[in-house]
């Protein structure tokens, strides 16, 4: 186990030991190490670079750290600045796994049900990946989660570039039960009011965070930008299920042309997300 | 997870004042809280012995295979492994199982569940003992598994017992009876996994007499012993369990399928070995509450008068047979209900499957029939237009009426005081003084949860459950008690499981003898049982063998006073160690009376006897039975099915309350316990695979997901064959909370909810 106290320290340190695996938060990685499924060689702790646990103004953007803990993103001083990232920091878990869990973690791990991953998805964010010798570049959160670009060896996220939209944001997620659960489905949601557009992203439901674009377009159109932003209720209804639909589809039609029926379980997620998106709407244009 | 909850409360609620509380009636703290509360009380995963191996288990991975061969010569091979032991090395019987003996300590020639033991190591380090267990070669030939419990009567035996556990037909009255009204339902009840909050442990040392001691968190000890002497082949004396303090148990503990290994491998090694289960060991390892299948078909007359059920019920009593005949009893004798049913047709089936073994969990048997039979009133009601408590009322049960099985209920039976003190209670006020975005709806804070569609809805529910063994089963237990200088002792092989058992022989004491410190002796197989630490047994019967032990100490301890004075010792009392006379012409102390000798006493208590149920299920079966009303208050989200449960009012039959602190925690953990069968908790096993054996997908309630719980009425009506006039507590509240949820769910929602746990489908509500 080494603690660096740099980035480019970290990324040295992985470099020289191929097999050693960066540990931050620990709260997926600790998990997978105690149920015996994972033994690193060596662990290389995040937890002493104090320039990727806060954060930073850049041409109107924020450069967010990727060693920032959940409980930290759920701050109000945070969430004045990226309301739909906070909100989904303070659903991500109980406090303990708040305290420990890192933004960089939870894209790292990129589990379906991250919470963090469909705000950063809708936010179209983009990581600053650390490479050796001081090496900076830029990937898209989505392209990272899509596995169009991966990490390569010895890299690191060390930052995550978020546009500052000033405008509300969203974020919901279903769990099936009141006390902290993992997501069912969840919807991020932001309104970019400058480029007059909205963007959703819906989460837990695939591998990735799935961006339903052509319910996006359609349903900013709709919205009285230069009226308090607002939009017939009925189109929020429609906008839940474009989007729902887009996300789950149909089945594909059989021999004869007819759509065999979703499964129970299935339809009841599409109606689940359905019912998230049209709330998520709803709020960020009240 | 419920005595923790029990000791921390009562720690809580009795802050240290001058003059301590003490006697019966009061809340006397845990003399353990503080240990518990500050994480210094000793479990059996603390404990360490010198020249200390480490053992794993070997689990089958399949639930239904053949075995073609086990090799384990690479594992043996290994450095640091100092023993392997398979079937081979079973010296005693290799079918040991207690209830029905069935279950092999390890598999041999067929497994019949994914978790089955097969092989067990020692090493010298817990990772070089669990890569040694899975380095064991076994080769398997795949069989289909059984899964379906439906399917079990015409599969192929998965044992040579058969798939049949038992059946109970039970015939209660005229079978051509029919009502003007029937209603029909089909109701499934999940798996719920008692899921203790601490996990399996034990340490088990070898003795120079070729015995074993096993350092368990045992519910039942002698039990245990008997088991593990028999799979040992050894003589019942030299196999000694000693009692670590329980970290909570809510059904029996600890598991065999890792007990009988960690003896053998202490046997064969002459060392120490300690094991300490992972959850998800733990998940495989130790059995579930009983999936259950029910077919209900209710009449009634034009006013809601019950006038026949018919019901078939079927548990799934998954690879072995443990104790499903108990919890098939159960089922089918309270398969009606706290109600007055005069005709009742009830079958009852267990059956064997290739599905995790199921065993006893509180309310067994009793919590399934009881979230149908609610259902089932819930029908009536809405076909005959009626409220749902005012049919329940109309029908409920009172002391003297008569159950299917024949047996008259002769205890107190205040079901329609409980019904009525739950429903007239004030229902919790809406929100709508406080702002919205401090509300918290389904879906919890922050949570998707929107106002417009949240529904509110309120549910009954009425339960039932038995106490003590049924059937016939032999109930006793031996106390001893000992006074010297002042201070008491008592000896009870009755196990503290979080029950609150050590603080209530402590109350006992103090209120006959009049002294203050009484200690409760750890428990071991040295003293003489007192049976499994369940179904309220130890407030019964434990409890009375305590009261008279010390009256026994009392008798001596003031007989010779008596004789001086001419008076009988009824006319003595004592009271802060001092003995006075009721003229007051006699005062000593108790130290000047006990003259420096040692006072000693040893009683029994064994209840009345009770009778197996025959063919045709009828028969006095129960020693004892304990009543609960609940109302559930529930919010739905109607469109994502989300359920939060507001407030659960409970009004409990309890005969005496001893300990009113410790009974509300008792109650409080019961309730929440059956919120989780509610709603949360399932052990989904797709083709006898067990998923997510953890924490995070099994998941338990928080405290989020609590709701208040309200105690509106605990009807304190003397049971007069139970010592004190006391009944146990802990059980009826999980027989009869998932009922009253569904109930409430059932209400907010107007969508039948015939499955547990209720799942977001079933609470949505569609336009269509």
């Amino acid at each position: 186990m080494t603690l660096p106290t740099t980035l480019d320290e970290a990324v040295a340190a992985l470099t020289a030991m191929p097999a050693a695996v960066p540990v931050a938060g620990g709260t997926d990685l600790m998990a997978a190490v105690n149920s015996g499924q994972l033994r690193p060689a060596a662990l290389v702790g995040l937890g002493k670079i104090s320039e990727i646990r806060g954060w930073q103004y850049l041409d109107g953007h924020a450069l967010l750290g990727a060693g920032l803990t959940h409980a930290r993103m759920g701050r109000p001083d945070f969430a004045a600045l990226i309301p739909a990232l906070a909100a989904a920091a303070r659903a991500a878990g109980p406090p303990h796994i708040r305290n420990a869990g890192t933004l960089g973690g939870n894209i790292a791990s990129a589990a379906p049900t991250g919470d963090a991953l469909p705000v950063l998805a809708a936010l179209e964010a983009t990581l600053i990946v650390a490479g050796t010798g001081g090496a900076r570049r830029e990937v898209p959160v989505s392209h990272l989660l899509a596995g169009m670009d991966v990490l390569r060896p010895g890299e690191l996220i060390g930052y995550v570039r978020v546009p500052l939209l000033h405008a509300p944001q969203v974020f919901l997620k279903a769990t099936g039960r009141t006390g902290p659960g993992r997501a069912v489905a969840s919807v991020a949601l932001v309104l970019d009011p400058a480029r007059r557009g909205v963007r959703c992203a819906v989460g837990a439901i695939a591998p990735m965070p799935l961006r339903p674009l052509d319910a996006e377009q359609w349903v900013a159109q709709l919205i009285d930008w230069d009226n308090n932003r607002a939009i017939v209720p009925e189109a929020l209804s429609a906008f839940g299920e474009y989007v729902a639909a887009a996300c789950i589809p149909d089945a594909a039609p059989g021999e004869d042309g007819t759509v065999p029926p979703l499964p129970p379980a299935v339809l009841h997620l599409r109606r689940t997300v359905a019912a998230l998106a049209r709330r998520a709407l709803g709020r960020a244009l009240s | 997870m419920s005595n923790e909850a029990a000791t921390v409360q009562t720690a809580e609620a009795a802050p240290e004042e001058e003059a301590a509380p003490r006697g019966l009636g009061v809340s006397l703290p845990a003399a353990d809280a503080r240990a518990k509360t500050e994480g210094t009380f000793p479990y059996a995963a603390d404990l360490w012995a010198e020249g200390l191996l480490w053992a794993a288990v070997l689990r089958s991975p399949h639930p239904h295979a053949r075995i073609t061969s086990i090799d384990t010569t690479h594992a043996r091979e290994m450095p640091g492994v100092r023993a392997v032991v398979t079937h081979e090395d079973v010296p005693g019987t290799p079918v040991p199982g207690r209830g029905k003996a069935d279950r092999p300590v390890f598999a041999s020639e067929i497994v019949r569940h994914h978790g089955e033991p097969l092989a067990a190591v020692a090493a010298d380090h817990p990772d070089t003992a669990r890569m040694a267990a899975a380095a064991v070669i076994v080769e398997y030939e795949v069989l289909d598994p059984v899964t379906d419990p439906e399917q079990a009567f015409e599969a192929e035996p998965l044992h040579p017992d058969g798939n049949l556990i038992r059946h109970i037909p039970l015939r209660h009255g005229d079978a051509e009876a029919v009502g003007e009204v029937v209603v029909e339902g089909l109701y499934r009840i999940g798996r719920q996994d008692p899921a203790p909050i601490g996990a399996e442990a034990g340490l088990a040392v070898p003795r120079p007499d070729g015995g074993v001691e096993l350092y368990l968190a045992s519910t039942d000890p002698h039990g245990d012993r008997d088991t593990a002497a028999a799979a040992f082949g050894l003589q019942q004396d030299q196999v000694k369990i000693v009692v670590t303090g329980v970290p909570g148990a809510t059904a029996d503990r600890e598991d065999q399928s890792f007990q009988l290994p960690l003896g053998l491998l202490a046997l064969k090694t002459g060392c120490p070995v300690k094991l300490a289960a992972t959850r998800e060991e733990s998940f495989l390892g130790h059995t579930h509450r009983h999936p259950t299948l029910l077919r209900y078909r209710h009449h009634a007359d034009a006013e809601g008068k019950l006038v026949k059920v018919e019901a078939q019920i079927l548990l799934d009593a998954g690879a072995y047979a443990g104790t499903s005949s108990d919890a098939l009893a159960a089922a089918v004798a309270f398969a009606c209900g706290p109600y007055v049913v005069p005709n009742a047709f009830i079958e009852g089936w267990a059956v064997r499957t290739n599905n995790p073994p199921s065993g006893h969990v509180r309310g067994e048997g009793a919590m399934q029939v009881c979230a149908a039979y609610e259902a089932q009133m819930d029908k009536l009601a809405k076909k005959l237009g009626l409220d749902p408590a005012e049919v329940r009322l109309r029908n409920v049960m009172a002391t003297g009426d008569v159950l299917p099985t024949g047996q008259t209920v002769t205890c107190p039976a205040p079901v329609a005081e409980l019904l009525e003190a739950v429903r007239d209670f004030p229902l919790p006020p809406l929100p709508k003084d406080t702002p919205e975005d401090e509300w918290l709806l389904p879906g919890g804070p922050e949570g998707a949860g929107e106002p417009a569609a949240v529904r509110r809805g309120v549910g009954y529910g009425l339960g039932m459950v038995h106490m003590l063994g049924a059937e016939g089963a032999d109930e006793v237990s031996t106390a001893t008690v000992r006074v010297q200088n002042g201070v008491a002792t008592v000896l009870c092989a009755a196990v503290e499981t979080g029950q609150g058992f050590s603080t209530l022989a402590r109350q006992i004491v103090q209120e006959t003898l009049g002294i203050d410190e009484v200690h409760v002796v750890p428990v071991d197989t040295d003293q003489p049982p007192a049976g499994a630490g369940c179904r309220g047994r130890h407030t019964w019967v434990s409890g009375g063998a305590v009261e008279r032990a010390a009256k026994m100490v009392r008798t001596q301890l003031l007989q010779p006073l008596a004789h001086k004075f001419g008076m009988s010792t009824e006319l003595l009392q004592i009271t802060d160690g001092k003995i006075t006379s009721y003229d007051g012409v006699l005062s000593t102390t108790v130290t000047e009376a006990m003259d420096g000798k040692e006072l000693w006493a040893t009683a029994q208590c064994r209840p009345h006897p009770t009778e197996p149920l025959d063919d045709a299920g009828q028969g006095d079966a129960f020693v004892g039975i304990s009543f609960c009303a609940i109302r559930a208050v529930v919010d739905v989200d109607i469109e994502l099915g989300s359920v939060r449960v507001v407030e659960l009012a409970v009004a409990q039959d309890v005969g005496r309350v001893l300990n009113p602190a410790q009974l509300a925690a008792r109650i409080e953990a019961g309730v929440t316990q059956g919120l989780g069968a509610a709603l949360t908790e399932n052990l989904r096993t797709p083709r006898g695979l067990i998923r997510h054996p953890d924490l995070t997908g099994y998941a338990l309630p928080t405290a989020l997901d609590a709701p208040d719980i309200r105690i509106v009425k605990l009807v304190e009506e003397r049971d007069v064959v139970a010592p004190f006039g006391a009944k146990a507590v802990s059980a009826v509240p999980v027989v009869t909370s998932p009922a009253a949820i569904a109930s409430a769910v059932r209400a907010a929602t107007g969508r039948p909810v015939n499955r547990l746990p209720i799942r977001p489908q079933a609470a949505v509500v569609t336009g269509n």
